[in-house]
């Protein structure tokens, strides 16, 4: 079947077999890779992308049924080559190690900050946890969210402190 | 040039390097890889434990459109690929031939144009099994009437694998009969898994013309595995090239060789296009490397009035159906005889034996330094319990024998040599972080309440960096690393490294330890690593050796260059080499500071025109293979604060401190995050996480919905602090610190979760205590047999 979506503000039209997970669409199909598959069982939450600005695990959202709707990945995050502050965060506190669930816990702070600019750690402890992270013990990812809280604008210095993608 | 604690020439707070690419999704991890042609295969798994193969019919499967193939253990026999040695020097089939013997085991291979028509494909494998009686109980696997699950081996009557002893039995014997207190405990360290966010898979691809493979695969030992793929596929060593991209964590999940990487080689080898195989989380969590599964009964002997003698301990090791672990040879039982942990003891013994039985194979995973893990749990909550037996405070119990810095190298009783300690310094601050006398008050004031909460303390030492090789090596592979330092002519460097991250960040500290010893900014050290084309050979990265052996080949190697750079700098400056003295970054001659060169001066005139001292050739490109003198030790001492619900049993872990000692610090950063991940998987362990099996055979943890990892809301905020004593061995002086906190953590909580539940009388609840079991030990029931 043919689908178009909407990924990080540009219309994808594919064809694709109606089973296809939006995880492996993003993936395999529009070689996104920064989304990634870590269960089988919706449990972790490596998969989160934005549908519509809100949370989804893309391993439980057929990539049928988002057609029509806004779909931001990780790869959508940077905006003209300013990281967004949450990105930004990460690499302030540590928020990452192996860099594998780091997409989707990313891509879960940028959407409870745009509901909640000012998260207290109770309430990023549990927007965060339908996902799981092996590597931090979640302290630091609980700080770099705050961390982007605190530095709504941070932008400008991102880029050339978090590394050589400056343009 | 200045540093600053923020942007450190060397050691310090540097902020990671390759944080760039992964907080903009452009991390490449092995799924990520995308080849022309590329084909994805499916592996079919034995819904049984045990049982025999009667026929495979695979011919719908290979009528499938989008089927290029499908491998059984018959077509990989007929290649001599059926059976694959083990990093234990045993054999482990790829896809069964004669029988299955866990749920799970590889049955067949289907290569298909995408993954889910390869998964279809496997629905139309029809295989015949005639089940056999299953055993999944390691003591039951000993009994003469168990059925024999390992009939491949030659004249192999019984499930026994080793019987292994260390220490001094009589010795033993003989203080505990002379010992005012004698106390003992059965306990399980449960069969636990790494799991880590990236499940396991590789890409292969075989080039017929050039005889050549290329493999992507998520390992942590890419030398280790090419040399062993040269082995087991009787292909020339020089030409394989494996890549380990990123690898999204690995924890010992990713040491063993998996069938289906032999099965993506040889799918790449018959259908000759690139074959990808990635398995999805639950045959990770069924089929590879589990950890731990110790059966033990510990007893510790002490005087009445509070000195430690002895430990003995016995194991039942179940090492599942193939005896697979990752361990140095001479090590049946890994480093399980360090059992004698933090205390000085006069006699010590442990006798372990391995059993077969119809559960995966591995064992020596999770960050468990080889079974340190195990020997650390024993022996701290033997010391509770001793705790308990004389009435005495168990901090106080601990500060009384702990081993003395004086004492130090210390031989323990059972042969290790800890390198440097200063044990009671780390309990001491760990206890004022804690505020441990208000603790105990607030506990009391609690219990009148009927409130249940408790203290848990754990000290640990770990025994982390394998080699030396002479003593150390996986099938006959020495534990050792090199390190290749490259200069250029600009002075910008380039470190090639044998060990792999998934995760640590040795792409920061690497460049950090070059930056240390060149003066050079560590961001002109490119690190280079996870590719055996580009990098020196070495064994890899688990049992936190990558700090203790390459980290010391990397300083070694940079201090090769300072020193080749001084007769450089000499020539240039027209003195002798022995009237130039070093500060950092810069040979200068004595006496005169203002006559001097820079390293990134000298490394372009060892390229340029300089005439060169006979002998000498030109560049500054250095190379050195480290080979331990000994394992590090690094220590800790750590306390976990937990309310339990008297309603439903509920565990919350409310506090944990964490005192940790790893020697010099390289990046606190790093460290800091390193400890904080081993705290979770603590908690996840003594909580939450369990592989059970039924009487069947069939695996209760084989997803993430019964598998249960801590999140965000089962964690406190971790509150860390460290000690410095450095190892003495060391280059740097540095210890390993990837596994510290995983050893460390689960005994402090269980520890918290016996004291919290002491008003009940209760003495022991096996990890992991979960609301139901301590619910049960409440009410005197104990836990549900395994």
């Amino acid at each position: 079947m043919q689908v178009t979506v909407s990924v990080n503000g540009e219309e994808r039209a594919r064809e694709i077999e109606p089973r296809l997970l939006l995880v492996h669409f993003l993936r395999d199909v529009l070689g996104l890779t920064g989304t990634h598959w870590g269960c089988d069982t919706s449990n972790c939450g490596t998969c989160v992308v934005l549908m519509d600005g809100r949370p989804v695990k893309s391993c439980t959202v057929l990539a049928a049924s988002a057609a029509g709707h806004e779909i931001t990945t990780v790869e959508g995050l940077e905006r003209d080559g300013v990281l967004d502050p949450v990105q930004q965060g990460f690499h302030e506190e540590h928020g990452l190690q192996c860099g594998f669930c780091t997409p989707g816990m990313m891509l879960t702070a940028r959407a409870l900050l745009d509901e909640n600019p000012n998260p207290s750690e109770a309430e990023i402890r549990e927007a965060i946890s339908g996902q799981i992270c092996r590597c931090t013990g979640y302290a630091t990812i609980v700080r770099s969210i705050r961390w982007a809280a605190e530095h709504p604008a941070a932008a400008g210095a991102a880029a050339e402190t978090a590394g050589e993608a400056a343009p | 040039m200045s540093t600053t604690e923020e942007r450190p020439i060397g050691f310090g707070r540097l902020k990671r390097k390759e944080d760039a690419r992964f907080i903009r999704g452009q991390g490449r991890y092995v799924d990520d890889v995308q080849l022309p042609g590329m084909l994805h295969g499916a592996v079919l798994r034995s819904p049984y434990a045990h049982a025999r193969i009667v026929s495979i019919d695979v011919s719908a499967a290979q009528q499938h459109p989008k089927v290029h193939a499908v491998l059984t253990g018959r077509d990989l026999d007929g290649l001599g690929l059926a059976w694959m040695p083990t990093l234990s020097m045993d054999t482990q089939a790829v896809l069964a031939t004669d029988k299955v013997r866990f749920q799970g085991q590889e049955v067949a291979f289907v290569i298909a144009d995408d993954r889910y028509a390869a998964r279809d494909a496997l629905e139309l494998i029809d295989v015949d099994y005639e089940p056999l009686p299953v055993v999944v109980n390691a003591r039951r696997a000993l009994d003469a009437d168990a059925p024999v699950i390992r009939d491949d081996l030659e004249g192999k009557a019984d499930n026994r694998i080793f019987d292994w002893e260390a220490g001094d039995r009589a010795a033993t014997d003989a203080v505990f009969a002379r010992a005012d207190v004698v106390v003992s405990e059965e306990m399980l360290y449960p069969r636990v898994h790494p799991a880590p966010m990236e499940t396991c898979g590789a890409v292969a691809d075989y080039d017929a013309v050039e005889g050549s493979l290329t493999l992507w695969s998520t390992t942590q030992a890419p030398h280790a595995h090419r040399t062993l793929f040269a082995l087991v596929a009787r292909l020339p060593e020089q030409k394989i090239r494996v890549i380990a991209p990123d690898i999204g964590g690995g924890f010992g999940n990713k040491v063993g060789i998996y069938p289906g990487y032999v099965c993506a080689v040889v799918g790449s080898i018959v259908t000759g296009r690139p074959v990808k195989w990635m398995e999805d989380r639950s045959e990770n969590l069924m089929a590879t490397s589990f950890a731990r599964d110790y059966v033990m009964r510990g007893s510790i002997a002490a005087t009445r009035d509070g000195r430690i003698l002895a430990v003995r301990v016995d194991v039942i090791a179940d090492h599942g159906a193939f005896n697979a672990t990752a361990q140095p040879t001479k090590y049946p039982a890994g480093f399980f005889h360090v059992f004698t942990g933090s205390y000085e003891l006069e006699a010590a013994h442990c006798a372990v034996t391995g059993v077969y039985t119809n559960k995966a194979p591995g064992g020596v995973a999770y960050a468990c330094s080889f079974r340190v893990t195990e020997a650390v749990y024993l022996v701290e909550r033997m010391v509770d319990l001793l705790a308990r037996e004389l009435d005495a405070d168990p901090a106080q119990l601990r500060l009384a024998n702990l081993i003395r810095p004086d004492r130090f190298p210390y031989e323990a009783k059972t042969g290790w040599v800890y390198d440097s300690g200063d044990y009671e310094t780390a309990l001491r601050k760990a206890l004022e972080m804690a505020g441990y006398e208000q603790l105990r008050a607030e506990q009391a004031e609690r219990r009148e309440r009927g409130e249940l909460m408790g203290i848990g303390l754990g000290f640990f030492t770990e025994a982390v960096g394998a080699g030396p090789r002479k003593h150390m090596d996986i099938l006959g592979l020495g534990m050792a690393d090199a390190a290749e330092l490259r200069v250029h002519p600009t002075g910008k460097a380039q470190l090639g490294i044998s060990v792999q991250t998934q995760g640590q960040g040795h792409e920061t500290t690497f460049a950090q330890i070059v930056a240390q010893e060149l003066g050079i900014p560590p961001e002109d050290v490119e690190v280079v690593h996870g590719d055996t084309d580009r990098t020196p050979f070495g064994l890899g990265t688990y049992g936190s050796r990558s700090t203790p052996v390459s980290g010391a080949a990397a300083a070694v190697v940079a201090r090769k260059v300072r020193d080749k750079a001084r007769v450089v700098a000499s020539a240039m400056l027209e003195v002798s080499a022995d009237d130039l003295e070093w500060e950092r970054g810069r040979w200068f001659v004595r006496g005169d500071p203002d006559q001097g060169a820079t390293i990134q001066e000298i490394a372009m005139a060892a390229h340029g025109t300089v005439e060169l001292p006979k002998g000498v050739e030109a560049g500054l490109d250095s190379e050195t293979v480290y080979d331990p003198p000994n394992l590090t030790f690094p220590f800790g001492a750590y306390l976990c604060v937990v309310d339990v619900d008297p309603g439903t049993g509920k565990v919350t872990v409310r506090r944990f401190v964490a005192v940790d000692d790893c020697g010099t610090r390289i990046n606190p950063i790093i460290i800091e995050g390193q400890v904080h991940g081993g705290l979770a998987d603590g908690v996840g362990m003594a909580l939450m996480e369990l592989i059970a099996f039924d009487e069947d055979g069939n695996c209760l943890g084989g997803s993430l919905m019964d598998y249960l990892i801590p999140t965000a809301l089962e964690v406190p905020d971790w509150e860390t602090g460290f000690t410095v004593t450095p190892s003495p061995h060391h280059p740097i002086g540095a210890k390993g610190i990837g596994e510290s906190a995983t050893v460390g953590s689960p005994p402090a909580i269980v520890n918290a979760v016996v004291d919290a539940l002491r008003p009940y009388g209760v003495r022991h609840v096996d990890m992991p205590c979960t609301p139901s079991r301590v619910w049960e030990a409440m009410q005197g029931r104990g836990a549900p047999p395994q």
